[in-house]
């Protein structure tokens, strides 16, 4: 009897495309297609470079990732392949290293990380990047962060036997606004140059001359001068770009790194902040390829400034006849709720900012509701966005707002503003805003019975409030927003408030509670677990449970064009990405 | 009619005038009057009639080797071109002859522009390309404009352009004139400079030029006397072709040599039929009076050198001496030197090998591209090394530095310029390393120390 046919089998998912590939004796399976380099970093074999750079192309011009390399022979026909000791074919190793920046793993494939032939290549190398290197490491920039001095450690000579003058090149060009070149640190890699054309659409940078007199250089009458030419200096594996606004303020190695997300826009570009003591340094994008790749725009980056501003707000301050004066928190606080506490809701306005995190709009919220108000608003800050990664929203939460505040940002301010105007309104709270600065005009502030102010930053309209309650700026907090393409990301603590300045979300708490509210929530993860309660999107998610990449909570359409073009090279194979 | 030649440049009798048959030849002109009375364009005709992968075949069955330098087989190089290709293929025709030593490319672009034209049309026709470039180097201006003039002839004469001789074949070729870099005559770095770039040599692989060539499409990089030999290989046949010269080492070569001899110039051999001593004695009438031979450099700069008293071993177990070496391919390499670009330079025991060495490191710092670490700063270096032994200023064990410099830029490279900057260094050392210790000064030892290096030093010592 024939067998009955058997029922079509459900579409097998392809076999993985894998290919055995040996590493330092060692066999592993890798997806076809990954670059020697990264599969050695994926077996903890990391290869010293300095051109690679996994989201540009790979020119293979440094050499400093030469690895030995083997395949199995042929074998001859008829014959069968030798097998080692794992039943895998035997490796014939090439006379000559390869570099593993740019050449993909094969089947059978060997790479020796550490063998006699490798380890000579490298010293070889670093020999020739350090001959006509100025090795003037104490008051260079990079020192402490420098590839060359970081390879030298392992990979380099002891002493130098070069007995010649060395190659005298340009110092201190200045080549764009916030870049400037030192030539003789340059070990022409082409990074900077392949970002300009790659991935910044402007090539403004090449090599002229040639041969050990190959010299970095802006082409004649151009600068680097885009939104995006800081990214130059954090690619710069040695101390030949560096940045006007950071050279020469403070050793790196004095810095302490911490995750913080940029301010600058809705785009939340993943950063580190780098401060010593509470003093900002510099601030550096950190990779993450939903967000920002590993770039960030200059304007962003550079925007922090203000943080360390002498014009800080130190004190709570409560006018009395006409004057600030300092006062302690408890009064301050208790001041606000004095004049806010018994008014009706319609007589408040809340003027909230989309610069707030989550958890502080959480409690503008709560103060709101328990005001009775519904006077509450953000203010938007529409701009022109690029086609990077600069979104067109300047303000970094408005997702937030618009989740946790429940109305469109903006939608209500046309009614607070004419409430304001005809004056109906005997509470104002500006909170994170510069009301003057935002299109209110100061003859209708003055007819506020009780302004507050909550700010970093001792403005005209704080100048006008009764009240003058100083919050903490980004880069001391803790909190989470939304950026434009709905993801949750979480920034830290970088440096602490100036003087008796406090976290904004505490104030507003404490406010909360002096308006009658209950206590009860005492920190950021306290806070997030109340919205993650409250707002569906959060549903599940915890403070911790934010990480350092941030989760997607919201559906939208926004596309981030500079990633769009990394997918596309990446699909064809150009980066790694 | 028997051929006349320019009284005093007539071939020697051991010559075999293929490529070079119109070389000084009287009456003949670049023009195409000219190249057309001597039967010009004929195998072009023939050509068109056969079938592409027939012209492929034919070259390849000629056994014609590249005469660049390298020695590839043309016709399995033409072969690389993936067959499910669907982008346009351009056929290059590398006139950058800027290999010290090499002369013959610039004969053909002077005198005999056609026969170039003729060869890479039938190339362009095989391998169907319908546009070819010919790379023709700074230095040679005049070439520039001459061939140029003849591509216009041709194009009159329905050679180039639409539907060629009614076959239906389009083909435009253009010159290109580089900018008077050496690594122009790089394939890869060629390619880069025709689309506009700095000649960097691109990294291999991915980019081997007959998959990802000129602007990521197929492109053929043949040498002007490679190209030329295709005319004659369709007018012989590939088999009939392959007779001349040696076994995989086929057709003739011309061979240029310069230096110590009575009479240096080209010479058009059949390919391993005559020795390196016939070279000398023969072709070029001897040593100058007196003298003696002392080294021969006998592919280009490039190649390493060899020393008048060495034996070299071959694989079938004979041993032979300097003069007993066949000028082809294979017998140059197992001597563990190269055919290379066929530029013979001999010198005699009047010559310094410090002072040989020093030039050629002088011409591969200033050539060096640098793009690639090793080549870039190894050469410099080098240089300056060498510099030193010349002017006196060297200690022995500075020429155990410069070696060790040499073997750390070969092999490490992208393209194979580290390997021609380090073989003449590698082997003048090997070879000649008393005579370049006894231009040293041995009291130098030790003395020699850079600025950074007595910082180092007082650093050591505190």
């Amino acid at each position: 009897m024939p067998a009955p046919e058997a029922a079509p089998a459900p579409a097998a998912p392809p076999p993985a495309d894998l290919v055995n590939v040996q590493i330092d004796g060692v066999w592993l399976k890798f997806p076809k297609g990954t670059r020697m380099i990264e599969a050695c970093k994926q077996a903890k074999k990391e290869v010293p470079h300095y051109c690679y750079h996994p989201k540009l192309s790979s020119p293979g011009n440094c050499r400093m990732c030469l690895v030995e390399m083997g395949m199995p022979p042929r074998p001859a026909p008829g014959q069968e392949p030798e097998k080692d000791e794992h039943g895998m074919p035997k490796i014939g190793w090439m006379p000559r290293p390869v570099i593993a920046c740019a050449n993909t793993v094969a089947e059978g494939m060997g790479i020796r990380t550490e063998s006699t032939l490798t380890q000579e290549v490298r010293k070889g190398v670093m020999e020739f990047l350090l001959i006509n290197h100025p090795l003037d490491c104490p008051i260079c920039d990079q020192a402490g962060e420098c590839r060359l001095q970081e390879f030298s450690v392992e990979h380099g000579k002891g002493e130098s036997r070069f007995r010649e003058e060395k190659v005298k090149k340009p110092k201190n060009v200045d080549i764009g606004p916030r870049v400037r070149l030192d030539d003789e640190r340059c070990i022409m890699c082409s990074r900077c140059i392949r970002f300009t054309a790659e991935i910044a659409d402007a090539p403004v940078l090449g090599f002229t001359e040639r041969g050990s007199y190959t010299t970095l250089a802006v082409h004649p009458g151009k600068r680097l001068e885009h939104n995006y030419s800081l990214n130059t200096v954090d690619i710069c594996p040695v101390g030949a770009l560096t940045s006007n606004d950071f050279r020469f303020q403070q050793r790196v190695w004095f810095l302490t790194e911490t995750n913080s997300i940029c301010q600058g826009c809705g785009r939340g570009c993943n950063m580190e902040t780098h401060a010593r003591g509470d003093t900002i340094y510099r601030q550096t994008p950190r990779e993450n390829n939903d967000v920002n790749s590993n770039w960030m725009c200059d304007r962003g980056r550079l925007d922090f400034h203000f943080v360390n501003s002498e014009f800080r707000l130190t004190d709570p301050m409560v006018k009395n006849q006409g004057k600030h004066e300092v006062t302690s928190w408890k009064k301050a606080i208790q001041a606000v709720a004095n004049a806010a506490v018994g008014v009706k809701g319609e007589e408040i306005a809340i003027i909230a900012s989309a610069r707030m995190t989550n958890e502080e709009l959480f409690f503008v919220k709560q103060l709101a509701k328990i005001l009775g108000t519904e006077n509450v608003d953000v203010i938007p800050r529409l701009g022109e966005g690029d086609n990077y990664l600069s979104a067109a929203d300047k303000n970094p939460n408005s997702n937030g707002a618009k989740l946790i505040l429940g109305s469109e940002p903006g939608s209500k301010l046309a009614g607070i503003t004419e409430l304001m105007s005809r004056g109906r309104l005997r509470v104002v709270l500006a909170l994170g805003e510069n009301l003057l600065k935002c299109g209110f005009e100061r003859r209708d502030l003055e007819k506020i019975p009780s302004l507050v102010t909550l700010h970093i930053l001792a403005n005209a309209s704080a100048e006008l409030s009764q009240i003058v309650l100083p919050g903490n700026a980004y880069a001391e907090k803790r909190g989470s927003m939304i950026n434009v393409t709905g993801r949750l990301q979480r920034m830290d603590r970088a440096v602490n408030a100036p003087g008796n300045a406090r976290d904004t979300w505490e104030i507003l708490r404490d406010l909360v509670v002096a308006c009658g509210g209950s206590n009860g929530l005492h920190s950021i993860e306290d806070v997030f677990s109340r919205l993650a309660a409250e707002v569906p999107a959060f549903q599940g998610l915890s403070f911790a449970k934010i990480g350092d990449l941030g989760v997607p909570v919201l559906e939208t359409d926004e596309k981030i064009p500079l990633l769009e073009r990394e997918k596309e090279r990446k699909a064809k194979g150009i980066i790694v990405g | 009619m028997a051929i006349q030649y320019i009284s005093g440049k007539e071939p020697h009798a051991r010559e075999k005038r293929l490529i070079f048959k119109n070389i000084d030849r009287v009456g003949f002109t670049p023009s195409i009057d000219s190249f057309l009375e001597d039967g010009g364009y004929e195998q072009l005709k023939v050509a068109l009639k056969m079938e592409k992968s027939a012209i492929i075949n034919e070259v390849k069955a000629s056994g014609l080797r590249g005469r660049g330098g390298a020695g590839f087989p043309t016709g399995v190089k033409w072969g690389f071109i993936p067959p499910t290709n669907t982008k346009p293929v351009y056929i290059i025709c590398n006139a950058d002859e800027s290999e010290p030593g090499t002369f013959k490319d610039r004969y053909i672009l002077h005198q005999d522009p056609h026969q170039l034209l003729e060869g890479m049309i039938i190339a362009c026709f095989a391998v169907n390309a319908k546009l070819g470039y010919i790379y023709i180097r700074e230095e040679f201006p005049q070439a520039a404009i001459i061939v140029e003039k003849a591509i216009a002839e041709a194009r009159a004469k329905g050679f180039l352009g639409k539907d060629i001789l009614g076959s239906g074949f389009d083909c435009e070729l253009y010159v290109h004139r580089g900018a008077g870099a050496y690594i122009c005559g790089e394939e890869t770095g060629l390619i880069e400079s025709l689309e506009g770039k700095r000649p960097y040599p691109r990294i291999k692989p991915p980019y081997f030029p007959a998959a990802l060539g000129l602007y990521m499409s197929p492109t053929i990089v043949n040498n002007v006397e490679s190209l030329c030999h295709v005319k004659h290989i369709i007018q012989m046949g590939g088999a009939e072709y392959a007779k001349l010269g040696t076994p995989n080492n086929t057709g003739t070569r011309i061979l240029c040599v310069s230096g110590d001899v009575q009479k240096p110039g080209y010479y058009e051999v059949e390919v391993g039929k005559v020795t390196m001593g016939e070279v000398i004695d023969v072709l070029c009438g001897g040593m100058k009076p007196g003298r003696k031979l002392k080294a021969i450099i006998p592919g280009g700069s490039s190649s390493k050198v060899l020393r008048a008293d060495e034996k070299f071993k071959l694989k079938d177990g004979r041993e032979i001496g300097i003069m007993d070496i066949p000028m082809d391919f294979d017998t140059m390499a197992a001597c563990g030197s190269m055919a290379g670009s066929g530029g013979v330079i001999i010198m005699d025991d009047s010559r310094s090998m410090t002072w040989v060495i020093n030039n050629l490191n002088n011409f591969y710092a200033h050539e060096s591209c640098g793009q690639c670490t090793p080549c870039r700063e190894g050469s410099l270096w080098m240089k300056k090394i060498s510099d030193r032994i010349v002017s006196g200023e060297a200690s022995p064990d500075d020429v155990d530095s410069l070696e060790s410099v040499a073997n750390q830029i070969e092999g490490k490279t992208i393209c194979a310029f580290g390997e021609a900057c380090s073989w003449p260094t590698q082997s003048f050392i090997k070879k000649f390393r008393d005579e370049m210790k006894g231009d040293c000064k041995p009291e130098l030892v030790g003395e020699i120390v850079s600025d950074e290096g007595k910082v180092a030093a007082a650093g050591l010592a505190a």
